[in-house]
């Protein structure tokens, strides 16, 4: 059977719309330009560096014991991470969803789970050194233990189970709101207990979920660089030590080598969760509940479960508020009171802190918009048209997500540095911001995309067929059909991808040129110096500034938001 | 709209897909040819999966056909783009914009098209008038109930003066009543307006009460065309029979002719119906037998057994066997008539004109 008529005539009526054609080519473009060519660098550097062909590199970095060292480690952290933040965010989520709560206790939970999403990613080894650190509050002056370190294994651990299992906690309990309740309600009736219902029907059911949220947070920890940064000590992970084989060992082939090997753990592990798990997670939760879940008010069962949920969320929070407390201390382990402003104001009289947070929001600003635009257009093309080039767009903005920021950031030294290739075309990029609003972009455009895709896919397909029908241009589709109703969708990512930014470290610190003072790299050295005081200043300001924005979104949303308006029957 | 009316033609149109299980190709329409006049209201009937919404699709430049050429009027429009092809279309999904009101939905191709803003206004309200949504112009569709929002589709399709109205299940939607109370007035606005239409559907008596002609579609095959009552009293073949309407079936051997009248052998009786030209003693026919055409009496016809008897309010519904054949049948107005009970032995009376022979 020839299908070539029906696909010439798609192509001749794809050509029809020049818009269209551009938009695709450009983005193309940038995808291949700065996802696809830096990683192939990579691979390109790690196997012909010494500019013969073949695995010696690979041998050099794999002799080195810091670096098998860092593979271990990094396995051991990601795992035990994964496997503590699942079970506590399976142990949030069960119980909002389960349990009758009180006001106050919901407040809690929201807070927790919006607190990793505005506040910088390493914010937690900062007050986990103040309180727990050999000066800190908690073990020095409340519990008079002069010798705990909080550095290393534990810290991370710690540190990095308490950033990521909000994460856990939002995916489950989207998870457990879709499994109809009239399952769990036919085992009781069979005769089945609580913890017997637990067991038997809800665990089985969330089993590829729980899967999936494990397989999330072990991709995140191994490619998290921050917390291991400040709070790792001499335990390194995979992710510092490529930091340091750049900027401390100068060995920009053996970093890309290894940059390589973490490429490929987070890639396998992303790619069983993707294709594996997330289809199962899919097959044994779909559709949604049929009503309403009969809550748990069994006193036995609520006051133990709520008390202790509140108990870590309070934790939690505590080491939220240390940061800002923390910069009013006068002088950090010696002397605590009166509380000063002096932090603040050094941030900016002697340590450039308006440059830091002009360039910082700047770059940020430009780079959210475009960020948010583009994850629209690819959501657009991805789930309403059909063209040969839509898998490639699909699955590269998808790659992106497996790619950790340093193995990104390793990438565009390697791939712009010298020039494309080493030719030296576009080497003008490399060291301007324009290189560091690319990396935003493209380190918050699977995030949107993922949002934007899944916005999309409610929308009936027809609603925009019928604009099409109408006379309008794809062009005119997008501007005002599609966008208009996903506009929340729209401006959430456009305020996740400003956060993501401004927030960002691990591949910009690899980037950033001494012309750009960048907040959270200011913080990282702050942190690096044991100068916890206007490290914490400086964070404060930037939790100020993410969770302004947010707010500022929700407010835009509730008044201006099309889409709540539309769902409104 | 002094619209010069335009007609559609299909010419050897096939439309291949990929089955996405088996990842094997198969042909959602095959090789269709078809001629629409213009001005005329023609069904497409069908099953699902029968390629009828494909073939609308394709019509509308949603979907590319893999062989053949499709034309509106005389140009060829394989090529055009949706947004370039003279048709409109009224989705199965109402598929109005939930950001706009009524009157923005209904002006929508019309500011696309850079009419004059008064010219639409004026527009606009007529149509809206003609569709009577007078005084809705500034709810929003989600104010509006189902059979409102479907006006407002039809609306939005007409108000740009399209050659061709196509129509994607339109009431499939809407509850049974408002269905048929929609379908009269989607027969009446057609008319008025004097547009081709071309409607698509799996419901039978919508495509009866709707169509000028009806095109019986069959795994991606046309099966028929021809007027309601051809295709319900002559249909061509098994499915379409059974398609519209209730269909029995009588197998029997031609026995001889005598005129335009053949004798047939069923279950061991004979049966007299009228021929055509072309029947041969010796093969084996079937008699299509509507469920209205027969009835029961104590003798005089084909003897049967009754296997079910049910009363259904306006008519009483009876199975009977003849002989291994299974006969459904509909006695109207059953209130002064006997009832035959399970069990009876009676006999199976219907008019030999009032069948059709295979």
């Amino acid at each position: 059977m020839a299908r070539s008529q029906g696909a010439a005539l798609d192509r001749k009526k794809l050509m029809a719309d020049p818009i269209m054609v551009t938009t695709i080519v450009v983005l193309i473009t940038f995808l291949t330009l700065f996802i696809l060519y830096p990683l192939a660098i990579l691979l390109v550097d790690s196997f012909v560096g010494d500019g013969s062909f073949g695995f010696s590199i690979f041998k050099r970095i794999f002799a080195m014991p810091s670096f098998t060292r860092a593979i271990t480690n990094t396995l051991k952290v990601g795992f035990v991470v994964g496997i503590f933040s699942t079970f506590i965010g399976l142990l949030f989520a069960y119980v909002e969803v389960y349990v009758r709560l009180n006001r106050f206790v919901g407040g809690l939970f929201k807070v927790v789970s919006m607190l990793p999403v505005v506040s910088p990613p390493f914010v937690l080894s900062l007050s986990m050194i103040m309180l727990f650190g050999k000066a800190g509050i908690i073990t020095r002056f409340l519990l008079h233990i002069y010798d705990n370190s909080v550095y290393g294994y534990w810290g991370i651990v710690i540190v990095q189970t308490l950033t990521f299992f909000p994460v856990c906690y939002m995916m489950l309990k989207g998870l457990l709101k879709n499994i109809d309740p009239s399952l769990e309600e036919a085992a009781r009736d069979m005769g089945a207990g609580r913890w017997k219902v637990f067991m038997d029907v809800t665990l089985p059911l969330m089993l590829p979920g729980l899967g999936n949220a494990f397989l999330v947070t072990f991709i995140e920890s191994i490619a998290d660089f921050a917390n291991p940064m400040i709070i790792g000590g001499s335990y390194d992970t995979l992710a510092t030590t490529i930091y340091l084989q750049i900027t401390g060992a100068y060995d920009k082939a053996g970093a890309a080598a290894m940059a390589v090997v973490l490429l490929c753990i987070t890639l396998f592990m992303f790619a069983v969760q993707k294709y594996y798990l997330e289809a199962k997670t899919a097959a044994t939760l779909t559709g949604k509940a049929s009503r309403a879940r009969m809550l748990i008010e069994d006193k036995s069962v609520k006051i133990p479960l709520t008390i202790l949920c509140s108990l870590g969320a309070l934790f939690v929070i505590m080491m939220y508020i240390c940061v800002p407390i923390g910069a009013c201390f006068p002088t950090w382990g010696y002397k605590f009171f009166p509380l000063t402003g002096k932090w603040f104001s050094q941030v900016f009289t002697r340590y450039h802190g308006f440059k830091a947070f002009k360039d910082s929001f700047v770059l940020s600003l430009i780079a959210a918009p475009v960020t948010a635009l583009l994850s629209m257009i690819i959501s657009y093309l991805v789930v309403k048209r059909k063209f040969r080039a839509k898998g490639f767009i699909e699955a590269v903005s998808m790659l992106a997500m497996a790619v950790p920021g340093t193995v990104l950031g390793v990438g565009y030294i390697r791939g712009f540095s010298g020039g494309l290739f080493h030719t030296g075309i576009l080497q003008g990029i490399y060291g301007t911001g324009l290189i560091l609003i690319i990396v935003f972009v493209v380190r918050s455009l699977p995030t949107g995309t993922r949002s934007g895709i899944s916005a999309l896919r409610q929308i009936d397909k027809s609603i925009e067929e019928s604009a099409y029908d109408m006379g309008a241009d794809s062009f005119k589709v997008f501007m005002t059909v599609t966008l208009p109703l996903i506009k929340d969708s729209f401006l959430s990512g456009l305020v996740t991808a400003f956060v993501r930014s401004i927030t960002a470290i691990s591949a910009i610190i690899l980037l950033v040129t001494p012309s750009y003072l960048l907040i959270t790299v200011q913080i990282n050295e702050f942190a690096e110096k044991g100068a916890f005081s206007l490290a914490c200043a400086f964070a404060t300001i930037l939790i100020i500034i993410t969770y302004g924005a947010v707010l500022l979104m929700n407010l835009f949303i509730k008044y201006f938001g099309t889409s709540r308006k539309i769902k409104e029957e | 709209m002094e619209k010069v009316k335009k007609g559609v033609r299909l010419e050897h149109i096939s439309k291949i897909y990929q089955d996405p299980k088996t990842g094997k190709d198969f042909y959602a329409v095959k090789d269709t040819s078809l001629t629409i006049e213009p001005g005329s209201f023609v069904t497409l009937l069908g099953p699902s999966g029968c390629g009828k919404t494909t073939t609308l699709r394709m019509i509308a430049g949603f979907e590319s056909p893999d062989e053949g050429e499709i034309y509106l009027g005389d140009e060829p429009i394989n090529e055009l783009t949706p947004n370039k092809r003279d048709t409109a279309m009224v989705f199965q999904s109402y598929a109005l914009l939930p950001h706009y009101n009524v009157y923005d939905n209904v002006a929508y191709g019309l500011k696309l098209r850079k009419v004059p803003k008064e010219e639409i206004r004026e527009r606009v309200m007529r149509i809206l008038k003609l569709v009577e949504l007078e005084g809705m112009e500034a709810r929003m569709t989600n104010q509006l109930s189902g059979g409102q929002q479907q006006r407002v589709a039809l609306a939005r399709a007409l108000v740009i003066e399209p050659s061709v109205l196509l129509f994607d299940e339109p009431l499939s939607n809407l509850d049974a009543k408002l269905r048929v109370s929609m379908r009269t007035e989607i027969r009446r606005i057609q008319q008025e307006v004097g547009i081709t239409a071309i409607y698509v559907t799996h419901d039978q008596s919508e495509a009866m009460a709707l169509s000028d002609k009806i095109i019986i579609m069959n795994k991606g095959f046309v099966a028929q065309m021809g007027t309601p009552q051809e295709i319900y009293y002559h249909p061509v073949d098994e499915f379409v029979a059974d398609f519209i309407g209730e269909a029995n079936f009588l197998r029997g051997e031609m026995l001889g002719r005598s005129g335009d009248t053949v004798r047939l052998n069923v279950e061991g009786n004979e049966l007299l119906v009228p021929g055509r030209g072309d029947m041969e003693a010796g093969k084996e026919y079937t008699v299509v037998l509507r469920p209205e055409a027969a009835t029961l009496a104590d003798e005089g016809g084909l003897p049967c057994r009754v296997v079910l008897s049910c009363f259904m309010g306006s008519y009483q519904n009876y199975h009977v066997m003849v002989g291994d054949t299974l006969v459904k049948l509909e006695e109207h107005n059953p209130k002064n008539k006997h009832i035959y009970q399970v069990g009876d032995e009676c006999s199976l009376v219907f008019a030999a004109e009032s069948v059709h022979v295979l």
